[in-house]
């Protein structure tokens, strides 16, 4: 590059903050589509919600975020020279998005048990559309995350766990809106 | 020219423009039809000229493609092409299909017929024998210019080229699998349409600009670069599972309709950041390039892509709203102004940039070519507004308040009339651009008053000859 511009100072790789805002324009539109459609029918909103897990998903959260904290631990760890426990980070975050994932599945398959679909109401459209595809993700992140712990390069650590922050991130913005919002 | 084998571009080139010529004399009957309904009714139906308009397009759009490929991957890989050979001979092969569709459409032979008849699937009625020859043709270009590719120099517009053309060649093998059940045929219909022209089109778009943003501006090869990794992230991530966008009515399941919805908005960004990318690329550049038609085109091209597939595409993408619009003439603008922004522009702009070169023709002959941009994209631009207009109040009258489609129809044809003069403005635009690029052989204007300023200003500026 002839000059240096802003994009340079930016942690990590360009494509992969092109990845992030991508991802949060797709949650964000969805979730603001979300929140028209309750606006037209309250109620059965509500109702349906009163449907969800809220114990399971509260945990998740907790699970996630303190995946995230290991996973941010990982950079320093590295830079510092333990390479050895700065993969260790990594492995235990990238447990923590399985374990993430296992209760993700008991929720799934208790809603299931009931008889609920995604076409069961509109506000289980967007819970299976908004939280299976952030799941999807999670199985990505965990890829991501064991790759970068086996090709561990100070730089490859900054662009997967910013991958896996963006995880988080759209996590913490789903829990609230889908689960808790009366 | 620097590699003799970039002349199997002037055929590709001539034979896509004879092409466009045909398309656009079909789409000039077409819209006579619109207004004279009975015209040719018996000899050659609404549906046969339609055919021929869509299926000529894409012909030509292809062969400009692969025109675009032989011209600009020996300069970009520095050496020559594989095999002059085959490239004439896969030429050979679409030019016999094409030549057959044709007969075979215009006189609807062998009705029916497994291997020979037209199959009936709108885009995608070629008949089985054209469909395979379209493969052995795809293949042995993709065998070609990777040959090319691999033996030569390997850059980002090259690679993002080639990621493009096998994603075409790929993709289209899909036309082959036709399910009876019609939602899965539509389905799989569209993964040939639409993750072609929102797809992988895009990624052979944005690098066919990318050479020319790096040739006409002589911007840094690492800036192009950079634009051109975003955009066509960009482009992939919309443009695939915007797919859903097509699957709103066709029976598929409901959650399509916001994964449509959402997705396929998104794909105004990559359209963005290519009218962006073109803008910013004159602005930064330094190079002065005497081919000032060409880069008129390419920035021609990336504006009204943009506001034909990024505008128009959004004006009825989300499904509250194609409830309503689908199908009507809001589709057909859309329709119009995209595919004319997107590629043809696009086949336009590297045909204005190599042509001179190739027929070694330099003074070029700029004043007609600009001119005829200027006629054709007038007269696109105004077609598109016409149906539009068309289209808001066919959707207004027929699918708000419930008339007859008929009615609805004769009440709306002002907006009919007016886009057969649109189409005549474009046709003269192009007799004008194919008069320019084929026949003139030496054309110098005098500077006018700024440009003479200019001259005297700027050392390094070169004029528009």
């Amino acid at each position: 590059m002839s000059e240096a511009t802003v994009l340079d100072e930016l942690p990590g790789d360009l494509m992969m903050w092109v990845l992030i805002v991508s991802e949060l324009l797709v949650f964000g539109a969805g979730l603001a589509a979300f929140l028209a459609v309750r606006a037209t029918d309250p109620a059965g909103f509500a109702e349906a919600q009163s449907f969800l897990n809220r114990s399971a998903a509260g945990l998740n959260t907790v699970i996630l975020v303190t995946s995230g904290f290991l996973a941010a631990l990982a950079l320093p760890l590295r830079e510092a020279g333990r390479s050895g426990i700065s993969r260790l980070a990594l492995v235990a975050a990238s447990l923590l998005g399985v374990l993430f994932l296992v209760i993700k599945a008991v929720e799934y398959s208790d809603k299931s048990a009931l008889g609920i679909g995604w076409d069961s109401h509109p506000f289980f459209t967007f819970y299976y559309l908004l939280t299976g595809f952030h799941a999807a993700h999670v199985v990505a992140g965990i890829v991501i995350l064991l790759l970068v712990g086996w090709r561990n390069a100070p730089r490859n650590i900054e662009v997967g766990t910013a991958f896996w922050h963006m995880v988080d991130l759209v996590w913490v913005l789903l829990f609230p809106v889908i689960y808790l919002l009366r | 020219m620097k590699y003799q084998s970039q002349k199997i571009a002037y055929a590709y080139f001539a034979v896509a423009l004879g092409l466009f010529a045909v398309q656009i004399l079909g789409g000039l009957l077409a819209g006579w039809v619109y207004v004279m309904p009975n015209t040719l009714s018996e000899l050659v139906p609404f549906n046969i000229i339609r055919m021929l308009h869509t299926n000529s397009l894409v012909v030509w759009l292809l062969l400009g493609f692969f025109g675009a490929a032989y011209f600009l991957i020996p300069e970009e890989a520095e050496r020559e092409i594989h095999s002059p050979t085959i490239a004439y001979l896969q030429l050979i092969i679409l030019v016999v299909g094409t030549l057959g569709v044709v007969v075979t459409y215009l006189f609807n032979l062998f009705e029916g017929n497994w291997l020979l008849g037209k199959e009936g699937r709108e885009f995608l009625e070629q008949p089985k024998w054209v469909k395979a020859g379209i493969v052995v043709a795809a293949l042995m270009f993709l065998f070609n210019v990777t040959m090319t590719v691999l033996k030569g120099k390997k850059t980002a517009i090259t690679n993002i080229l080639l990621l493009g053309l096998w994603g075409l060649a790929l993709l289209f093998l899909f036309a082959f699998y036709n399910p009876v059940n019609l939602s899965l045929d539509k389905m799989y219909w569209w993964y040939v349409i639409h993750l072609w022209v929102e797809g992988v089109w895009e990624l052979i778009m944005a690098s066919i600009l990318a050479y020319l943003m790096l040739k006409l501006t002589g911007v840094d090869r690492e800036v192009v670069e950079k634009w051109l990794y975003v955009i066509v992230a960009a482009a992939l991530f919309s443009g695939i599972l915007g797919t859903g966008h097509h699957y709103y009515w066709i029976g598929a399941p409901g959650y399509w309709q916001w994964i449509g919805s959402i997705f396929s908005s998104l794909e105004v960004i990559p359209f963005f950041a290519m009218m962006s990318f073109a803008f910013v690329m004159v602005w930064k550049g330094r190079r002065d390039h005497p081919n000032k038609a060409a880069l008129l085109w390419s920035l021609g091209c990336a504006t009204l892509a943009f506001f034909g597939a990024g505008i128009w595409g959004f004006l009825h993408t989300l499904h509250g709203v194609n409830y309503y619009t689908h199908g009507t003439q809001i589709t057909a603008a859309h329709g119009h102004l995209a595919f004319f922004g997107a590629y043809v522009c696009l086949n336009l702009a590297i045909m204005s940039y190599a042509m001179p070169i190739l027929k070694h023709r330099d003074p070029y002959n700029q004043v007609l070519n600009m001119a005829s941009f200027w006629l054709m994209s007038g007269g696109m631009v105004f077609m598109t507004f016409t149906l539009t207009f068309a289209g808001t109040v066919q959707t207004h009258m027929q699918r708000v308040i419930g008339e007859y489609y008929m009615d609805v129809q004769d009440s709306i044809a002002i907006f009919y009339w007016m886009r057969f003069g649109a189409g005549i403005a474009v046709l003269l635009g192009v007799l004008l651009f194919l008069y320019a690029i084929f026949m003139p052989r030496r054309e110098v204007v005098t500077p006018g008053p700024i440009e003479r300023h200019r001259l005297e200003e700027d050392p390094d500026h070169v004029p528009a000859e």
